[in-house]
């Protein structure tokens, strides 16, 4: 073995990672003031982009560190926007209704994980749709929604419509950001590794002293109000509110995709992952059937030629980590390395596939 | 020697497991005093990974008590009992093995000893040292071979801090040198007055460390007492080569 004479020292970030940080601070402050250079039209996709980040980092926190796959993560993007409405409905300001409403979210999914996170694998991931489906339904009965003819956010349409939509593009910026920077510093955090410890095996997390059940209701709960926050602003994009629509499973089938092509597991593909969609979305979303078609080839492309998805294949193959969330012991004789990026692929803290 | 007692830290009191019917422990009785060394040995099927598994709280016993530190702790869950000081290693080895060796130890040391981030640092650091693992802390556990594995079950228990170790058979398929590795750092872990149960199927590896020895066969303890005498045990013999009536 080798006898290192010296304490090894732990590293957390590389010289990469931290430029890319003062690139993430570069890059959201541009986008801050982005709108005033913009069409509408660009706003308005830009909003959407945000909003497609933050149901991709909150599917991946949950399945790729987690290892909770659920295909029911509609529900709390339905409630998200069904609580909005009834808030606001209620007379409470409709921005200030958008973030109580996810709030509630959150509240709502802590006694549901009670149930849900008995469920283990394949059960979990279908309990999940049955809940997502029961929800819908329950939503239905309310009177204000008036089934599935759906009502709207009316109390929007006091400001106008250049303020809106800058207003929207704001929060959904000011949210990702928040809920990117909360989920990498939990996953950066003790717990963080605590949550991959039980991905990786729950028995022997548990051995080893991990609260089990109280790591994955934290994630449980924090994944369903980021969603409810990604529902309640897409309400507000769309002012809009039919159930059928925020409670369809097509926005876990987004979210899988994202995250499955984006690279699972890591902290950086499921920001990928969004974008990849969301240019797809972009310049072929016209196309109707085709696009649809063409969403569901690349999934099955990637998940048989690049399972590891677009940034867990650039992990292995250079060793480039841009936010990395793991730990790396440089012992003494890596001293000579000062770029700490030490290119051994094999030597990367990435998932293995979970899914 | 095997009816619990007061000075005990670990005892087990009419203890019995059954999956369905069949019986895997049948009513044990084990109290073992602080900064013991025990060993378990017995023919395949004898019940000694359950008696690890009840005693660590991985699934509770169908009847009967378990005490830790002068505590009954047969309602508390592993994570618990780890907490308290009592930990295990998997027979078969389960890593985290989408984390590093380094990430798997540090998990152990950050919740299982309660440590805060540099001190889990340091213990992880020191326990891959002691297991002769840190020239592998950074490679995923997935890749590790089965004797690296082996030694990863002993550094990420030894990460929690425990002042009693239960071993499943981590001595198994070692060659001679690598034997004798383990003993070493067996032995370094009796200087450092942590307890140890040790379940081996390579008797004389676990006759260096054992002061006791106890033989469990069909879910009972047939013998239990010096090593030497125990393994001279007619009964002990007749498990193990299945001589019929005498």
């Amino acid at each position: 073995m080798s006898a290192a004479s010296t304490t090894p020292i732990i590293e957390r970030g590389t010289a990469t990672s931290r430029i890319a940080a003062i690139a993430v601070a570069v890059i959201i402050a541009l986008l801050a003031i982005a709108p005033q250079f913009l069409s509408a039209g660009v706003v308005d996709r830009m909003t959407t982009l945000f909003i497609y980040v933050i149901l991709a980092a909150m599917w991946n926190a949950l399945a790729g560190f987690g290892g909770l796959v659920s295909v029911g993560q509609q529900v709390f993007f339905g409630l998200g926007a069904y609580f909005a409405i009834r808030l606001a409905d209620a007379g409470l300001n409709p921005f200030v209704a958008l973030f109580a409403s996810a709030i509630i979210v959150g509240l709502v999914s802590w006694p549901l994980s009670l149930v849900m996170l008995r469920l283990k694998n394949g059960e979990f991931a279908i309990g999940m749709w049955v809940i997502a489906a029961l929800t819908h339904l329950l939503v239905n009965l309310d009177r204000l929604v008036q089934g599935e003819t759906g009502t709207s956010l009316i109390s929007l349409n006091v400001y106008d419509a250049g303020t809106r939509r800058v207003t929207i593009y704001w929060l959904a910026l000011a949210s990702m950001t928040a809920l990117l920077a909360i989920l990498f510093g939990l996953l950066r955090g003790s717990t963080g590794a605590a949550i991959r410890a039980i991905r990786d095996n729950e028995d022997a997390a548990a051995s080893v002293g991990v609260r089990v059940t109280g790591t994955k209701r934290l994630l449980f709960v924090l994944a369903a109000f980021g969603i409810g926050v990604a529902g309640a602003l897409w309400l507000a994009t769309s002012i809009t509110f039919q159930p059928k629509t925020y409670f369809n499973v097509q926005w876990t089938a987004y979210m899988i995709f994202m995250v499955l092509v984006g690279g699972i597991g890591t902290f950086e593909g499921a920001i990928l992952g969004a974008v990849v969609f969301f240019l797809i979305e972009t310049w072929f979303g016209g196309t109707g059937v085709w696009y649809l078609v063409g969403l569901g080839a690349a999934a099955v492309l990637f998940s048989l030629f690049l399972p590891r998805g677009l940034w867990g294949t650039i992990e292995e193959r250079f060793g480039l980590r841009l936010l990395p969330v793991g730990y790396r012991v440089r012992l003494a004789e890596d001293a000579a390395d000062p770029a700490g990026n030490g290119v051994h692929p094999e030597m990367t803290t990435t998932n293995r596939e979970t899914a | 020697m095997t009816s619990p007692t007061d000075a005990a830290i670990l005892s087990a009191a009419g203890v019995h497991k059954r999956f369905g019917a069949l019986v895997v422990l049948d009513d044990i009785d084990f109290a073992m005093g602080e900064d013991e060394a025990v060993g378990i040995v017995g023919p395949n099927g004898a019940g000694k990974t359950t008696l690890l598994s009840v005693l660590s709280g991985a699934f509770p016993p169908s009847s009967g008590s378990i005490a830790f530190k002068g505590d009954d702790v047969t309602a508390l869950p592993a994570t618990q009992r780890c907490r308290l000081g009592l930990v295990r290693t998997h027979q078969v080895p389960k890593p985290f093995g989408g984390m590093t060796t380094f990430e798997n130890v540090f998990v152990a040391a950050s919740h299982g000893a309660g440590l805060g981030r540099d001190e889990a640092y340091e213990e992880a650091l020191g326990s891959l040292k002691l297991c002769g693992m840190i020239g592998v802390a950074n490679r995923r556990a997935e890749t590790l071979g089965l004797l690296d594995r082996k030694r990863l079950e002993l550094a990420r228990a030894l990460a929690a801090r425990p002042t009693l170790l239960l071993l499943d058979e981590i001595g198994g398929g070692l060659t001679d040198g690598e034997a004798s590795e383990l003993v070493g750092t067996i032995k370094e872990l009796r200087r450092r007055k942590i307890g140890i149960v040790w379940i081996e199927h390579i008797v004389h590896i676990l006759l260096q460390v054992a002061e006791r020895l106890i033989c469990m066969d069909a879910g009972k303890i047939i013998a239990d007492g010096e090593p030497r005498a125990v393994m001279a045990d007619p009964q002990v013999i007749r498990a193990y080569l299945g001589g019929g009536p005498k």
